[in-house]
């Protein structure tokens, strides 16, 4: 299944980081949305910020539009406040991108071991992921 | 209130005192006027009113002023009143506490009562008319109260000398005349929702400037250089010709409103493309569109292609 665009991908301003503080604050917030969405469709778990400049995510070719720099860093800075980022060095030039937060996920695995009225077992990563019964479920290797 | 002038409250030669009541509060139309209580005189030629607590605030009105008057009944907290309607201020008024009011009548506002013995005197004055039969001197215009003890002065030569000395104080400078208004401005805000035809300030603007007039081109050029003067008035022509002068926020709306509507319509504009489309200089367009933006109804598109506008759609 291919990846959908939100509507904001083809509307020119959307490249342009927004003066009016009430408008930036919509569109980031679709930025981060369609960010935290392509990783997932991509399966993509870390960015490097140069490529991620380059990639379809933040260039629209079609438009001839792409997110500068600086507004690249304003949307990261924000998927980190949402706890959806986290850098992996101090030049911020790599991150983790966590489309699913780690919250998410313990909720995740605690209702599939429920489900499975595993509880009080111990297991190893492996089998959680690569399990039979774990096929299907989301739970690609992280 | 408009038809008061400052007075020293001497009674002049001929002129009797008829009653005088304490504990009156005026009123300019519906609103209260910016005075406290005061006493209000009644004489055989005007009505006078002065500050129970500031003695060199007075002010009078010649009772040829009164078209008619009648009662307004004491109500629940509600002191009995006097409304009195009045002719237009004649064009050789001295200045008073109000260059300007919307209302053609007055209120006096009988607080410690006496209204019913002060109305029935009225009555009798304004039957008898006894100021046409004993006219006075000019009524010596005395600035604020403040400068009682100047020479009095009658006849022609001593009105002009008072105006003379009153402009000396006033820059001849078209901005200092728009600063002097500043007061009839606001006025002018508060009481015209907005708007007034040039023509009005026109009368306004002369009647407070007593001589040396300024010609209509003068005002429109004037009325030009209220953005540049920091006022928060705009001049506006009509496409019929008319020009009126109104607030600087109603100018606004439109700009925004205007700019919202060519962007829609074209989908995008560039400050350039709005600048021809409304015949405006790049600047002023640009400014309209910036203002839109600011106020959340357009946003940007900034490339290498230059800066372009469209409608809000976040």
């Amino acid at each position: 299944m291919s990846f959908e665009w939100p509507w904001q991908y083809n509307f020119p301003p959307f490249f342009t980081l927004q003066p009016n503080v009430d408008t930036r604050q919509k569109q980031l917030a679709a930025w981060c949305s369609l960010a935290l969405s392509y990783c997932r469709h991509h399966k993509l778990y870390t960015l490097d910020v140069m490529e991620a400049q380059e990639s379809p995510m933040f260039n629209n070719k079609k438009i001839e539009r792409k997110l500068s720099m600086e507004a690249i860093q304003v949307v990261f800075e924000e998927l980190r406040k949402k706890g959806n980022l986290e850098w992996l060095d101090k030049n911020k030039s790599r991150c983790l991108v966590m489309w699913r937060r780690p919250e998410e996920w313990g909720k995740l695995i605690y209702q599939w071991v429920s489900k499975n009225g595993m509880v009080n077992s111990v297991f190893t990563l492996y089998e959680l992921s690569n399990g039979d019964d774990t096929e299907g479920e989301g739970m690609a290797p992280f | 209130m408009d038809r008061f002038s400052w007075s020293n409250g001497l009674l002049e030669i001929n002129e009797t005192l008829v009653i005088q009541q304490r504990g009156v509060r005026l009123y300019d139309g519906d609103d209260k006027a910016k005075m406290d209580l005061g006493i209000t005189l009644l004489s055989t030629h005007r009505l006078i009113w002065r500050d129970i607590k500031n003695h060199e605030c007075c002010i009078a009105m010649p009772l040829s002023q009164i078209i008619f008057f009648e009662e307004q009944a004491a109500g629940i907290g509600k002191s009995a009143k006097i409304v009195i309607h009045l002719h237009p201020v004649p064009a050789n008024k001295e200045p008073g506490p109000y260059q300007y009011s919307k209302y053609s009548y007055i209120k006096l506002s009988f607080k410690e009562h006496g209204q019913i013995e002060f109305y029935r005197r009225l009555t009798e004055e304004m039957t008898k008319k006894r100021w046409e039969n004993t006219p006075v001197s000019q009524p010596i215009p005395t600035g604020t109260g403040s400068q009682a003890g100047k020479t009095r002065a009658v006849g022609i030569v001593g009105i002009e000398r008072k105006i003379e000395e009153k402009r000396k104080e006033t820059d001849k400078n078209i901005s200092e005349v728009m600063g002097k208004n500043k007061e009839s401005n606001v006025d002018i805000k508060s009481s015209c929702y907005g708007m007034m035809a040039l023509t009005e300030v026109y009368c306004l603007v002369n009647r407070a400037r007593g001589m040396e007039l300024l010609s209509p081109e003068d005002l429109v050029n004037a009325c030009k250089m209220f953005e540049s003067l920091k006022l928060p008035l705009r001049l506006r022509v009509f496409d019929s010709g008319v020009m009126v002068v109104q607030l600087q926020s109603h100018s606004e709306e439109e700009m925004i409103a205007s700019a919202l509507d060519n962007v829609s319509e074209k989908g995008s504009l560039t400050a350039e493309e709005f600048a021809k489309l409304l015949g405006l200089s790049v600047l002023l367009s640009k400014e309209r569109l910036l203002l839109a933006e600011k106020m959340g109804h357009l946003c940007r598109d900034d490339s290498v292609e230059g800066l372009r506008f469209y409608p809000n759609l976040f």
